[in-house]
């Protein structure tokens, strides 16, 4: 199957028509200042301009749970842990609290859980019968330097086992030496490996470091046809932060505005916290509008953060300060 | 009632208000009315008007009117108290100013609630910006009031100062008044706006929690009349002012010849250039904290976009989305990007100028905004720079758009105003922004950000938007004073220059002609009349009898002089030395010729000694004079540079008439300025004999240009002249009344002083003052990070 056949075939969380990518354009990215100060301007006012409160609060931080990617990463997963982390995507807040919200009836799970290509078939076991994805990282996690070949064949081997998402990592070095042509060939040749799977992908903002590196490789992803571009692995020394995220939205934008495709954002590693929740999608909601508060556009990688908002939605709940061993493990 | 599920269809953010019960409560104790805060205690109120919110148009309470009684009592009780706030040490000035910081942190949500009932501003900028920066300012001042010995030697404070501040960062303003000042160690009657006394009324009480002695902070509210009393008030030493331009104008002419010192931060029809190369992300946010914090209503507020052509159609697409995105309503919620407007009256003037810019063809473009005192933001496109939208300060949200085509024509467009307050560029290359930086003529200039405030930076302007410095060194220099010279009998009114022959000249020598000296060249009178100078025994010589045409052109041949100003100070340096080289070597004729006014020989050396000696002093300063990079925010270089006024006139005294004009003009020039001296009207041949020398030292024409005559009817042409930046006088008291008046036409600074005041052998005539005098700070913001 070909990229443009794949175009018009949304998958199951999908409203939308995929990417299908463009030739590389390097005059949409070269060139293209992004002032760093201005930036973190702009991140530290996106949380005191806006502030949701009360019951609003409350919508806010459970559509954040329609949006994660319960994510589990670790060298000791083992199938018991994957069935745990899907129990939890299953039912991310305990039935009292549900109720509380009047939410009972809506089946609120996580946006995906997010697994190695090895614990797939866990969690497509453990999720049978929900609509919820699996999303992995193939392709060499998280450095992905291995030789090409074996990534694109880790991809097909992890779609065949199920996964509906495929988070690859990019080669730092293209952006690094600013290789455009070569990053975007093996994006584009990552999406041909993913078939339906929808391919996310994972820019390691942390180690290309620069702004300018940021929006020229998100622009090239795009242009190579990923359907979500990611901010990072979890495991860069700093992973998600606002300003990386608001110069990828904005690529996002300029990209959507100039060729009509509409790419999701999925930032990734240390967001812990029911107020990064809400940062992150005042984010998506004032540079790109609220489709982008929707699981087919918007996701946010994490793990811890489901137990913060899950405390925070008890108080909302019962006016009483929530304790964490009270709710069930991630 | 929202269920979650609804919410989850639409996202809307809901309402988050701040909750401002603690201040309701505050205002209904004081709902009788509040007085006025008078040597350390409240008055019983007087007669009072209401201070409404504009955003719900409720009354919030009322307040004094102050009378001219009033202000009287206030300015005894911060006269009483002056000598012996003075009198403290530093450090015990600055334990004060340190707990008032303190306190208005711990009132500071207090503080930022009233201020956003009271002002209509979103309680995120009285939280986030102005409160923070109160707090900040007088840590600050704490500071300068415990190093002021070490760091401002030989300085005094001025004495009792009123100070009149606007409605439009109500505590801010008070901070950045009162902080100073009482650093200094002045005392102070300050007049809130009478839109937004509250705040200013809390600030008393914290005033009184933290036990400053009573009288060193007055407050007197009212409206203008209350403002005219106190301009108007004989007892007090200094007036700073911050609000219009056209209220700024008037009190130069009010406090004109009264010995106040004035400083004044007025209007400003800011410029913000966009380059092709910029991240036009950054600009347009740039926009947002340009002209929509607080709703323009912000002096330095950036209101003329300039927008590289090439980029514009993006820009205006992205500016406009961004613009749709802003949220303009309750002050109190903390979603509210844009308040209201301060006040009814305010918003009719923002519609009639906006109305008015439609008539003359700009196309606007807006976005939301409630019923009642509210505006919305608004792009107005098509404005050509004569519109009235890209002349008039609007003090609104609206942003004006017009594009250019290269750097030169960017610089000429941010340059076409009669304001000089502040300017932003955004551009990635470094070398376009510090070079348009260099260009602009702006007392601030922020490079890729916008409205960006420390206290440890100075900040006022150039041109029409006033003088005097807020913040930083620069700041404390405008509440400090360096002990007057007086003269034991002040300078006597000249005997006006009679263009007649007269009785024959002594000396048998070729007879000289002394021209005026304009452009580089040797000019002879407009006028076609000289009038004879009298030595010690009879007239010397003649002097061209100079009229308004001379000052015409000489002040055009100064700004011809464009290049002197950009050499570099080394080059300035080289050829002031020159000047000392050759007026070394012609010593005995100028001390012939100052014999021959009548001095005594060891009078005349000594005076063309010390011209010698000085010029090498201005040559030396020449390139020392530097500014500073001050401390402010992390990730920002501050640069404070020392800038030219540009085209000055001087009126030189009429004693010394070799050593008052170099005195005078050499500190000017050294410092970049292009001059038009006026010499010594009684002996103006010791400074017309100096054109020979200049011309032989290869000071460009146009630097120093001279027009001999009647000094006052001269200075009067030059105080009026809308080119000239800047104008010393040293003559009469009332020529030095009638120069401040007229310097209000284009708000030049001035400096004026009895020309007999200073002994120019002496240590007074020279030194960093005159410097300081010669130069005008510009800040320029420069963040960076990759």
């Amino acid at each position: 199957m070909t990229t443009a056949e794949l175009t018009d075939q949304p998958n199951a969380l999908s409203n939308h028509p995929r990417n299908p990518g463009i030739p590389l354009d390097p005059a949409m990215f070269e060139g293209r200042a992004v002032n760093r100060s201005a930036a973190e301007r702009r991140a530290a006012t996106l949380t005191t301009r806006r502030s949701v409160k009360k019951t609003h609060q409350a919508a806010w931080l459970v559509n954040a749970i329609r949006c994660i990617d319960l994510t589990t990463l670790a060298g000791d997963d083992t199938e018991g842990r994957v069935q745990r982390l899907c129990a939890k995507a299953r039912q991310p807040l305990a039935p009292r609290i549900l109720d509380g919200l009047g939410i009972a009836e809506m089946g609120l799970t996580t946006g995906a859980v997010c697994v190695y290509p090895t614990m797939v078939p866990h969690a497509v076991k453990a999720l049978r019968g929900t609509n919820i994805p699996v999303a992995s990282v193939a392709t060499g996690f998280p450095a992905g330097l291995m030789p090409l070949n074996l990534r694109l064949e880790e991809i097909r081997w992890t779609v065949d086992q199920g996964a509906d998402e495929i988070d690859i990592v990019i080669t730092r070095e293209h952006v690094l030496k600013r290789d455009w042509a070569a990053l975007y060939d093996e994006v584009a040749a990552m999406r041909e490996a993913c078939g339906q799977a929808h391919l996310k992908a994972i820019l390691a903002t942390g180690d290309i470091a620069t702004l300018r590196n940021v929006y020229a490789a998100s622009m090239v992803a795009m242009q190579a046809g990923a359907d979500f571009i990611k901010t990072s692995t979890g495991k860069e020394g700093v992973n998600a932060t606002l300003p990386v995220s608001l110069t990828m939205v904005r690529a996002l934008r300029d990209y959507g505005d100039a060729t009509g495709h509409r790419v999701g954002f999925k930032p990734a590693g240390g967001m812990k916290s029911a107020k990064d929740a809400l940062a992150w999608q005042y984010l998506m909601k004032e540079e790109l509008g609220n489709d982008w508060l929707q699981p087919d556009l918007f996701r946010l990688g994490a793990s811890s953060m489901l137990g913060d908002i899950e405390r925070q939605l008890e108080h909302h709940v019962t006016g009483r300060y929530a304790a964490a061993h009270r709710h069930s493990l991630a | 009632m929202n269920t979650i599920t609804d919410i989850l269809a639409t996202m809307d953010y809901g309402k988050a208000p701040e909750d401002s019960a603690i201040v309701r409560d505050w205002l209904k104790k004081n709902e009788a009315g509040f007085g006025h805060f008078i040597n350390g205690r409240f008055t019983a109120p007087g007669e009072t008007f209401e201070v409404l919110s504009p955003a719900s148009n409720e009354v919030l309470g009322r307040v004094t009117q102050g009378s001219a009684d009033d202000v009287d009592a206030a300015v005894k009780a911060a006269r009483k108290a002056q000598p012996g706030w003075a009198a403290l040490s530093g450090h015990e000035r600055a334990k004060y100013l340190y707990a008032i910081a303190r306190h208005v942190q711990q009132h500071s949500r207090f503080l930022a609630v009233l201020e956003s009932l009271d002002n209509g501003k979103p309680i995120r900028e009285s939280r986030d910006a102005d409160v923070p920066l109160v707090a900040r300012h007088f840590y600050h001042h704490a500071g300068w009031a415990e190093l002021l010995e070490d760091e401002l030697p030989g300085t005094a404070p001025h004495g009792v100062c009123g100070q009149i501040i606007p409605w439009n960062f109500p505590l801010l303003m008070l901070a950045w008044k009162v902080a100073p000042a009482l650093a200094a160690g002045n005392t102070v009657v300050l007049k809130p706006a009478e839109y937004t006394p509250l705040t200013a009324l809390a600030f008393a009480e914290i005033a009184a929690e933290v036990g400053l002695p009573k009288g060193v902070l007055n407050i007197v509210t009212g409206d203008g009349r209350t403002g005219a009393s106190i301009v108007a008030h004989e007892g007090l030493d200094k007036i700073a002012f911050t609000g219009s331009t056209e209220v700024g104008r008037r009190i130069r002419r009010e406090t004109a010849g009264t010995g106040k010192s004035l400083t004044l931060e007025l209007g400003g029809k800011s410029p913000f250039v966009v380059f092709a190369d910029a991240d036009l992300d950054a600009a347009i946010e740039g926009v947002v904290d340009a002209i929509w914090f607080n709703a323009g209503q912000v002096c330095c507020a950036g209101a003329r976009v300039l927008v590289a052509e090439s980029v514009a159609k993006r820009f205006e697409e992205l500016l406009e989305k961004r613009m749709r995105q802003l949220r303009v309503g309750d002050p109190l919620d903390k979603n509210t990007d844009m308040g209201a407007i301060v006040h009814p009256v305010q918003l009719d003037r923002i519609r009639g100028l906006v109305a008015q810019g439609v008539k003359e063809g700009a196309e606007l473009v807006q976005g939301d905004a409630p019923e009642g005192c509210f505006f919305p933001p608004t792009i107005a496109m098509k404005v050509e720079p004569a519109s009235t939208l890209a002349t008039e300060e609007i003090f609104g949200p609206v942003a004006t758009v017009t594009t250019f085509r290269t750097p030169e024509d960017a610089v000429a467009l941010a340059n076409n105003t009669r304001y000089g307050l502040a300017a932003s560029i955004w551009s990635e290359n470094v070398n376009l922004c510090l070079d348009i930086a260099a260009q602009l003529k702006a007392g601030v200039v922020w490079i890729n950000c916008t409205n960006v405030f420390d206290a440890g930076a100075g900040f006022g302007g150039y041109r029409e938007s006033g003088f005097g410095r807020e913040g930083g060194r620069e700041g404390m220099m405008a509440y400090l004073t360096h002990p007057k010279p007086k003269a034991k009998r002040p300078e006597a009114a000249p005997e006006a220059p009679v263009g007649q022959p007269g009785a024959a000249a002594n000396g048998t020598g070729i007879d000289r002609t002394a021209k005026f000296y304009i452009g580089g060249k040797q000019a002879r009178p407009d006028s076609g009349y000289a009038y004879p100078v009298q030595g010690g025994s009879g007239p010397v010589g003649l002097a061209g009898l100079g009229n308004r045409k001379d000052i015409r052109n000489a002040v055009e041949a100064a700004h011809k002089a464009k290049g002197w100003g950009k050499a570099t100070g080394h080059n300035r340096a080289q050829v002031l030395y020159y000047v000392a080289e050759n007026l070394s070597a012609r010593a005995t004729e100028f001390e012939a010729r100052l014999v021959s006014f009548g001095a005594s020989k060891s009078a005349a050396r000594t005076e063309v000694e010390t011209a010698i000696r000085r010029t090498f002093w201005y040559a030396a300063q020449a390139d020392k004079f530097d500014g500073a990079v001050h401390q402010t925010k992390s990730a920002h270089v501050t640069l404070a540079m020392h800038e030219p006024l540009g085209v000055m006139g001087i009126a030189c005294p009429t004693a010394q008439p070799l050593l008052g004009f170099v005195s005078l003009v050499l500190p000017a020039i050294a410092m970049g300025n292009a001059v038009v001296a006026l010499p010594s009207q009684t002996h103006p041949l010791a400074a017309t004999d100096l054109y020979q020398v200049f011309d032989t030292s290869d000071l460009p024409g146009g630097v120093v240009n001279i027009v001999a005559g009647e000094r006052d009817a001269l200075a009067k042409t030059l105080a009026e002249h809308d080119d000239v930046a800047g104008i010393w006088y040293f003559g009469t008291e009332e020529g030095g009344r009638m120069i401040e008046e007229a310097s209000a036409g284009n708000l030049k600074q001035s400096w004026v002083e009895d020309g007999a005041a200073r002994d120019w052998t002496g240590r007074d005539g020279q030194g960093r003052g005159f410097l300081h005098r010669a130069t005008q700070i510009k800040n320029i913001w420069v963040p960076y990070g990759e």
